[in-house]
């Protein structure tokens, strides 16, 4: 059996559009944590957004329509 | 108890230049970002830069909830209401397109206009009437099919006279070309709604009516338009580091480089200053200060006023000359022997003034605003009354 990865990560077009996911999570009382993209997913020089695969689902739910994101990726 | 000069009691009428006092606030939400927190936003993933970014996002999201837009990473920052204009005019019209203007613009709409005639774009300047105002059945009849943009000031800096925006938008949106408001001397002085008045472009100013600091501003642009608006710099985001082609998408298209953080925290502070007191009450105050100042100058003999009559129609930007006086004159003397400090001459809006008549000796402009008091205005009409009289 494979053990489920314990965070999913959502990478946006920027950090603009991070903190503003971020707000929304944070108003919602979702827990969640800004990280820098880890290396082996983009080259992108900036921060996503980490959430507990468990929540992945809830985050999605809150973020849409509000702030799109680029690719939903599991650690 | 009156102004008095001599004790350095100034009366500041220069509003529509630059607010000022500025609220509390905003100097507290500048200090706060340089003391604590200085970092550059976007740039790094460290608290420091994280804590930047929120602000600049708070910022957004302040001027979104007063404009009625539904999402705040729609508005770019500029550094003032004139690189915002220039961004919208330089970026949406190519040789071959026609654009509508009115005849009471400021430089900041006529002069990338003007260039802009000489690469090939077509220019209707529809005139408007002898107190400013602009017909839209005038703009209706100045369409053309290769109309691209209306591009018009929601407020006179000159005169005050305020414009038929929802009218004028829903024309525009009727026959499906772009509506581009010059929000400068408006945008939280009288309530501003996008979707209300179907503005596609909306070019405001941070350090007049919204009490920010100077080298604030900012471009609102409606879902769609940016992939049709080059815009006016490239370089860094913070974004897409790997390319070397600048990002596609809102807002960072238009924010390349390190931003005014310091001056979007005060800024921020400013919006949410106009939040609280609210613009009704704000708009309210200053229709009072305007009316009263109009019903004053009426009494005097030698005095022309110009714009509407009546303070409803206008903001608080007051043009008027004074007979025998030059308003260069004018404004010295109240400067120096009234300590009122307020604007003569052209106010770098020469089509405005050929307007109204005032071609090129200009008028002396007062531009009242919410911290100025009743006490004030009756203080200066005395002194025009005092100069008028060649006391």
């Amino acid at each position: 059996m494979i053990e489920a990865p314990p965070y999913a990560v959502f990478l946006f077009p920027s950090v603009s559009h991070v903190l503003k996911a971020e707000k929304i999570l944070k108003a919602r009382g979702t827990p969640h944590k800004l990280i820098p993209v880890p290396r082996h997913i983009s080259t992108d020089c900036g921060v996503c957004l980490r959430v507990a695969v468990e929540q992945q689902g809830l985050a999605a739910e809150a973020l849409q329509g509000l702030v799109t994101w680029e690719r939903m990726v599991l650690l | 108890m009156e102004p008095d000069p001599g004790k350095n009691q100034l009366i500041y009428f220069d509003n529509a230049a630059t607010s000022w006092p500025k609220p509390a606030g905003m100097m507290g939400a500048m200090g706060y970002y340089n003391e604590m927190i200085g970092g550059s936003p976007g740039r790094s993933g460290h608290r420091r830069s994280l804590d930047a970014g929120r602000i600049i996002l708070e910022t957004r999201e302040v001027l979104a909830e007063l404009f009625g837009i539904d999402d705040s990473l729609r508005i770019a920052f500029t550094k003032n209401a004139t690189e915002a204009l220039n961004i919208a005019l330089l970026g949406i019209l190519h040789s071959g397109d026609h654009v509508i203007t009115s005849s009471m613009e400021h430089n900041s709409v006529m002069r990338p206009l003007r260039f802009l005639e000489t690469q090939g774009v077509q220019i209707s300047v529809v005139s408007c009437s002898g107190d400013g105002r602009l017909s839209p059945e005038d703009v209706h009849a100045a369409i053309r099919p290769q109309t691209r943009l209306l591009v018009v000031t929601h407020a006179s800096n000159v005169t005050g006279t305020i414009q038929p925006i929802a009218e004028l938008g829903h024309i525009v949106r009727d026959h499906g070309f772009l509506f581009c408001v010059d929000a400068a001397q408006t945008a939280g002085a009288l309530p501003i709604h996008v979707d209300e008045m179907a503005i596609d472009l909306l070019a405001f100013s941070g350090h007049k009516s919204l009490f920010g600091p100077q080298g604030t501003g900012g471009l609102y642009i409606r879902e769609g338009i940016e992939r049709h608006l080059r815009p006016l710099m490239m370089g860094g985001t913070g974004s897409r580091s790997e390319f070397e082609v600048q990002p596609d998408f809102m807002p960072d298209k238009y924010e390349s480089g390190t931003p005014n953080t310091i001056g979007l925290a005060g800024l921020g502070a400013g919006v949410r200053f106009v939040l609280t007191e609210g613009v009704e009450a704000i708009r309210s105050k200053e229709e009072g200060l305007t009316e009263r100042f109009l019903k004053g100058l009426a009494s005097l003999k030698g005095i022309a006023v110009y714009g509407p009559p009546d303070a409803a129609s206008r903001t608080a930007a007051v043009s008027f000359n004074i007979a025998g006086v030059s308003p260069s004159e004018a404004a010295l003397e109240l400067d120096e022997r009234f300590g009122i400090l307020c604007r003569p001459g052209l106010h770098c809006a020469p089509a405005a003034h050929r307007t109204i008549g005032t071609f090129s000796q200009g008028t002396i402009r007062f531009g009242f605003g919410y911290f100025n008091k009743d006490e004030e205005i009756s203080f200066a009409l005395e002194a025009i009354r005092s100069l008028a009289a060649g006391d």
